[in-house]
């Protein structure tokens, strides 16, 4: 890339105060107007990742490496500092949206807050921009008088997505996004979020286990294992044709309709994702692995490949 | 049909009275449907189109308004004896295995407790096991006295599903049972579910708005939408060839569907106001771009409610669209 890149995460270590070891060693760059998909299921570190992009973690938590939003590395920054990348530089979009909003408080007035706290809007204007935000993300103006229950699971994270709007931040991070929502609901916040990385020349970050819902939003994916990208590269070749073993199970866990291949067949993965503060020794994914050599159970492997596309696996 | 179904449900209501002067909910505005022995079907549609309040019905858990569930030839009555002995043949499983086992209750005790209930006179130590390795939680013994905070998402699954098999069921009804799990894991608990109806020739009906899923395991399908079931048919050709706009609707919107996404715009309305004609007309994106009018069927879309499809096992869709496009020349 000729520009700087929006992030730039390098060899990020988090490991939290019970010594679980969430997120070891991770290399990511975005580009403003970029989406990149993090995939993997519980506990392979992604959400664990998208708090340390803006230091959101608990005290125990313990970081190493460098975050570099715009050149500036988040973990070195002074505290006024943060408080003013929060929400203005990179904001994020929570899971379940039900328990992030405040039930009490008027949707209009929450939306309002951040802009208040970052001075991004005059007082005077704030209710203005209020209507503009709803509207942005479909709803209608007037809803900013309405409560959280008052709006059903698809209008509350179009609420969210509105928050992390107000301070027209250059990065947006959006974890698990859609789910627990309908298809159709989530057909209608995905488009709308790649509307409007479109439109703002935001860099997106979203995170899923969802292979599918990622492949098709997304631009670039990064497969997550045991805190560790095990394989990084086109969204579309990721998906289709996945090199490491765990990213190809990803992949087949959500079934093309149609496809005679999956048609009584559902296909899992046996086990369960290792316990980060206990992880096997070798590949961390050997235990689980359907093509696992003996010498995976000692030997761990570094993502290699072409800078564009990489796996960590032994077979790659 | 030559053998007789094992679950039967006919024109079907379940209305629930409405609260401060709103008008009543028409959650199950007429359903047929049919489920034979060792056959899984899925029920999918979106959130408040009326699956689970049908589900429900099928459990005896909600007396319908109106029509009738039968199993196994007899209809259900709902007096509290026999609806305990029902529930010893047919099964509900539960979405979210965090919610539906009690903490503070081991493995052991969660399962034992449908036998419990069912004053089980035999060997409860040995049903208990047997339950637990049928739902791939081997060697059994080792999870009796363990929490369910100590085991993972799709481990709680297995319990739960334990708990259901345990009084030897002909049929389960398992509402989401992979929507709260991991990619990996999802697999695994719906090939559970395929290997259960081969080796003990259960039936399921699995209540999902996960089109994927009936893919992966059922039969048939039968999409619902407002209270009731707009198109039914063999998995194959209603996901493959769907006719109803719906359908159409769903299943473009999936990632990985070929060709230009239906997005419909909007909630499903509800069940207190539905509307008049075809309950779909006003979402109907077939309607919208011109296509119905062409066909000639846009006023009857407006104003002309469609039969109730039969139970009958053919694939059907009601739809004055799709109708009229089988009809013509």
């Amino acid at each position: 890339m000729t520009t700087a890149p929006l992030l730039d995460i390098k060899d990020l270590n988090v490991t939290y105060g019970t010594g679980a070891a969430a997120v070891r060693g991770v290399d990511l760059t975005l580009a403003a107007g970029q989406k990149l998909g993090i995939a993997g299921e519980s506990g392979c570190g992604k959400s664990t990742l998208a708090l340390a992009l803006l230091r959101l973690l608990p005290a125990g938590a313990k970081l190493s490496g460098e975050i570099l939003l715009d050149g500036e590395d988040v973990l070195t920054m002074k505290w006024g500092r943060l408080r003013a990348v929060r929400w203005a530089g990179a904001s994020i979009v929570f899971q379940g949206a039900m328990h992030s909003l405040n039930a009490v408080r008027r949707i209009g007035d929450q939306i309002a807050e951040p802009m208040l706290i970052h001075r991004t809007a005059p007082p005077s204007g704030v209710r203005k921009k209020v209507a503009v935000l709803l509207e942005h993300v479909g709803l209608p103006a007037s809803r900013a008088d309405s409560y959280p229950h008052e709006l059903s699971g698809g209008q509350r994270q179009r609420v969210m997505i509105a928050m992390a709007l107000a301070c027209d931040p250059k990065l947006i991070v959006a974890d698990e996004p859609t789910t627990a929502l309908d298809v159709m609901i989530q057909a209608q916040i995905l488009r709308l979020i790649e509307q409007l990385v479109a439109e703002q020349n935001v860099g997106l970050i979203m995170i899923s286990h969802d292979l599918a819902v990622l492949a098709d939003t997304c631009d670039r994916l990064a497969v997550m294992y045991a805190g560790r990208v095990v394989e990084q590269g086109p969204a579309a070749q990721v998906y289709e044709s996945a090199l490491h073993p765990y990213a190809k199970a990803l992949s087949a866990a959500f079934p093309r309709i149609g496809d005679p291949a999956s048609r009584h067949a559902p296909r899992g993965l046996a086990g369960d994702p290792p316990d980060p503060s206990d992880l096997p020794p070798g590949c961390t994914f050997h235990p689980r692995c359907p093509v696992a050599l003996d010498r995976c159970a000692v030997e761990d492997q570094a993502l290699r490949g072409e800078e564009e596309r990489r796996a960590a696996c032994v077979h790659v | 049909m030559t053998e007789s179904p094992l679950l039967h449900a006919a024109d079907l209501h379940v209305t629930f009275s409405g609260r401060r002067g709103s008008g009543s909910a028409r959650a199950v505005d007429g359903v047929n449907l049919t489920l034979g022995k060792g056959e899984i079907v899925a029920l999918v549609g979106e959130s408040g189109c009326g699956k689970t309040t049908l589900a429900r019905a099928l459990l005896g858990l909600e007396k319908p308004t109106a029509g009738h569930v039968t199993f196994d030839g007899a209809p259900l009555t709902y007096d509290t004896r026999s609806l305990k002995t029902y529930r010893n043949r047919v099964q509900l499983v539960l979405q979210d295995p965090r919610g539906s086992l009690n903490p503070r209750h081991t493995v052991y005790e969660a399962v034992a407790e449908g036998l419990r209930v069912h004053r089980y006179a035999g060997d409860e130590r040995a049903k208990v096991a047997e339950a637990l390795s049928r739902a791939g939680l081997r060697p059994p013994e080792r999870f009796f006295q363990r929490y369910p905070h100590e085991l993972s998402g799709g481990q709680r699954q297995r319990v739960v599903i334990a708990g259901a098999l345990v009084l030897d069921p002909e049929l389960i009804v398992a509402d989401e049972p992979v929507a709260s799990l991991d990619a990996s894991v999802r697999g695994e608990i719906l090939a559970l579910l395929l290997s259960l109806r081969r080796d003990l020739g259960l039936s399921a009906l699995v209540v999902t708005h996960d089109l994927g899923l009936a893919w992966n395991i059922a039969d048939r399908v039968a999409v619902m939408y407002l209270g009731r079931v707009v198109e039914t048919g063999t998995v194959e050709e209603v996901l493959t060839h769907p006719r109803h706009p719906y359908t159409q609707a769903l299943l473009s919107v999936l990632p990985e569907a070929s060709g230009e996404p239906v997005v419909l715009t909007g909630e499903p309305p509800d069940p207190t106001r539905i509307p008049g004609g075809c309950r779909f007309h006003a979402r109907c994106q077939v309607l919208a771009s011109g296509a119905a009018e062409r066909a000639g069927v846009a006023g009857s879309c407006r104003t002309e409610d469609l039969p109730v499809l039969s139970a009958e096992r053919t694939t059907q869709a009601a739809c004055h669209w799709a109708r009229a496009a089988t009809t013509a020349p």
